[in-house]
């Protein structure tokens, strides 16, 4: 079974974030990168699936510059068995909608039984790009997956997606799109093995004329990005356990009228 | 008469939309006043629900009901609300934040070759766009986007648009209009419900109780959990607790967690990792209380208390007693 994993390279939360002087991008100097979390769990579940299966190939793909062949060789270092690397300038402001076009155009191409994505990137939290390959793809997909099977002869997926209040499974017909949810599996970290394996793996670079599409110009545009609105100073409330907490109620009560 | 803007309603199940609906509505009516319409879904709506939604403000409803509507599949809805968007062209189609809301908008707007601003906290119409504000980055930052062309797609973060005032006696004129037969792909096994805690839910609550590390072990959470009946308060988790295994996944509250935003937020013993104000810094009033002076929670805290919190919890929870019984 192929299965193909989507995946996005994005600052690391700790990393401290600063406005560009184009007052809509981020200065990306000094900034630590990593593959965004949700992805990790559907590589590992990809890895997971061939495993088990005991064949299969797991390809990883990503949009991005250059800086983006560093978390696709952590992907192949965890197992993945090559990447492909859409590289282009021509999408350096693709929104949701070119990227996952850009997407459908690779898995059509490359036809995988499945695809694999995390439920959204922890840069700008659209969470939009899995739904929207699975429209454009015609597909059917399921979203914060907490559990998925295969059945044997490979012909569809059952999947448990998290709702509020609980989880509602599904079988979906294959080829589909699954969203992977913290708490699906905990992914592997690269063995030195795996490290070293990695630089020997393809990473192949793809231009938007190699998957014989025009990169659009984006749908939804970033006007402009802000700091945060200050919070107005809090107050440390001082004095023993019981008569500060008497005065956190009153407070709670008639200064913010929160309860 | 300029084009609507439609509310995707989110309901309960069981034939009612949610009381999220009450912001959605009525941030749309302040943006295109008279021009609100609700647009829902379901295999069964309730007469109450449809009641509701115009006193909340909806002038009109597109009632799609259907048995195939329920369970929610994205591919079902979407060719649905797609051929109905075709038909109407609204102006907007705006939903709030829920896990299958954002699912379903995002496979709408790939549909209809449109833009998506997903979890929006703050709208404006700017000459004859609307703008939307986001936050991004761990909520580091915010983003203001826009859209190329209209339907303009929007999910909403739930708590921070003020509700619309039910208005008694205001109704919706409500449509029933015909669609092409839905067809799907995935079919429905089951729904495994979750053990209720009988606390409100997470996403939902207008108060939130959050414990971090310092609740020492999964056996502590008692005492939060019997605050949370006294003041009606979701009960979740920090990262910490959750990766320990104290809390199971669904409580956790932060960036690979909930996002939430109440009007009251408490945190216990929970230190304030960047990873978890993501998921919390758009509450409204935001208490924390911790042993440790320098936990990065007080900078954002509105009322701090520098103690422990096992001292803390039972003071509280009478303290909020006495006040709630009088």
């Amino acid at each position: 079974m192929k299965i193909l994993v989507t995946i996005k390279q994005v600052p690391d939360t700790a990393t401290q974030v600063k406005i560009a002087a184009d007052g809509k991008t981020i200065e990306t100097t000094g900034i630590t990168w990593i593959v965004s979390p949700y992805d990790e769990f559907a590589v590992e579940e990809a890895l997971r699936i061939k495993e088990k299966r005991g064949q299969g190939e797991v390809v990883a793909v990503s949009l991005g510059p250059d800086r983006v062949k560093e978390a696709l060789r952590s992907c192949l270092a965890m197992g993945c068995d090559r990447a492909i690397h859409l590289n282009d300038p021509a999408w350096s402001a693709a929104d949701t909608l070119a990227t996952a076009k850009a997407l459908a155009a690779v898995i059509k191409q490359e036809a995988p039984q499945l695809v694999l994505c995390g439920r959204q990137a922890i840069d700008d939290d659209m969470g939009a790009v899995t739904a929207q390959l699975a429209e454009m793809l015609g597909w059917p997909s399921a979203y914060w997956i907490m559990e998925e099977a295969i059945d044997g002869d490979g012909k569809s997926v059952r999947a448990a997606r998290q709702v509020e209040g609980g989880l509602e499974v599904f079988d979906l017909p294959l080829p589909a799109v699954l969203a992977a949810q913290k708490g699906l599996n905990e992914p592997r970290y690269p063995t030195l093995k795996g490290i070293m394996g990695a630089k020997k793996k393809e990473i192949k670079d793809v231009k938007a004329g190699d998957l014989g599409i025009t990169a659009e110009p984006p749908q939804l545009s970033v006007v402009g990005l802000e700091a945060l609105p200050a919070r107005p100073p809090g107050r440390i409330i001082q004095g023993d356990v019981p008569t500060a907490v008497k005065e956190l109620v009153r407070a709670l009560r008639e200064d913010a009228k929160a309860i | 008469m300029p084009n609507a803007f439609w509310c995707i309603v989110e309901d309960d199940r069981n034939g009612s939309p949610k009381k999220v609906m009450a912001e959605v509505i009525g941030e749309a009516a302040r943006l295109a006043p008279g021009r609100v319409e609700a647009v829902w879904l379901t295999d069964k709506a309730s007469e109450a629900g449809l009641k509701q939604l115009g006193e909340w403000g909806a002038s009109r409803v597109l009632l799609l009901e259907n048995a195939a509507f329920a369970p929610y599949r994205s591919e079902v809805w979407t060719a649905a609300a797609a051929e109905l968007a075709t038909k109407e062209s609204p102006a907007a189609i705006l939903a709030p934040v829920t896990s299958r809301q954002r699912e379903f908008v995002a496979r709408l707007a790939a549909k209809l070759g449109v833009g998506l601003s997903a979890d929006s906290v703050r709208f404006a119409i700017e000459g004859d766009k609307l703008v939307a504000t986001r936050p991004v980055y761990a909520g580091k930052l915010l983003s203001k986007v826009t859209w190329a062309k209209s339907p303009w797609v929007a999910t909403l973060r739930p708590n921070v648009f003020r509700p619309a005032d039910a208005q008694t006696g205001k109704t919706a004129t409500v449509d029933r209009p015909s669609l092409s037969a839905p067809g799907a792909q995935m079919k429905f096994v089951e729904r495994r419900e979750e053990v209720s805690t009988g606390l409100p839910e997470l996403t939902e609550a207008e108060t939130v109780i959050s414990g971090g590390r310092g609740m020492k072990g999964p056996e502590n959470y008692v005492i939060l959990e019997e605050l949370g009946r006294v003041i009606g308060a979701a009960v979740g988790a920090s990262r910490a607790a959750v990766d320990a295994g104290w809390r199971p996944h669904r409580f956790q509250i932060g960036q690979t967690g909930r996002t939430i935003s109440p009007k009251l937020y408490l945190g216990f013993g929970v230190s304030g990792a960047i990873q978890h104000l993501a998921g919390m810094r758009t509450s409204k009033v935001i208490v924390a209380i911790n042993k440790d002076p320098e936990a990065p929670i007080f900078k954002i805290a509105d009322f701090g208390i520098v103690a422990d919190l096992f001292e803390v919890v039972p003071e509280l929870t009478k303290e909020f007693k006495k006040l709630l019984e009088k």
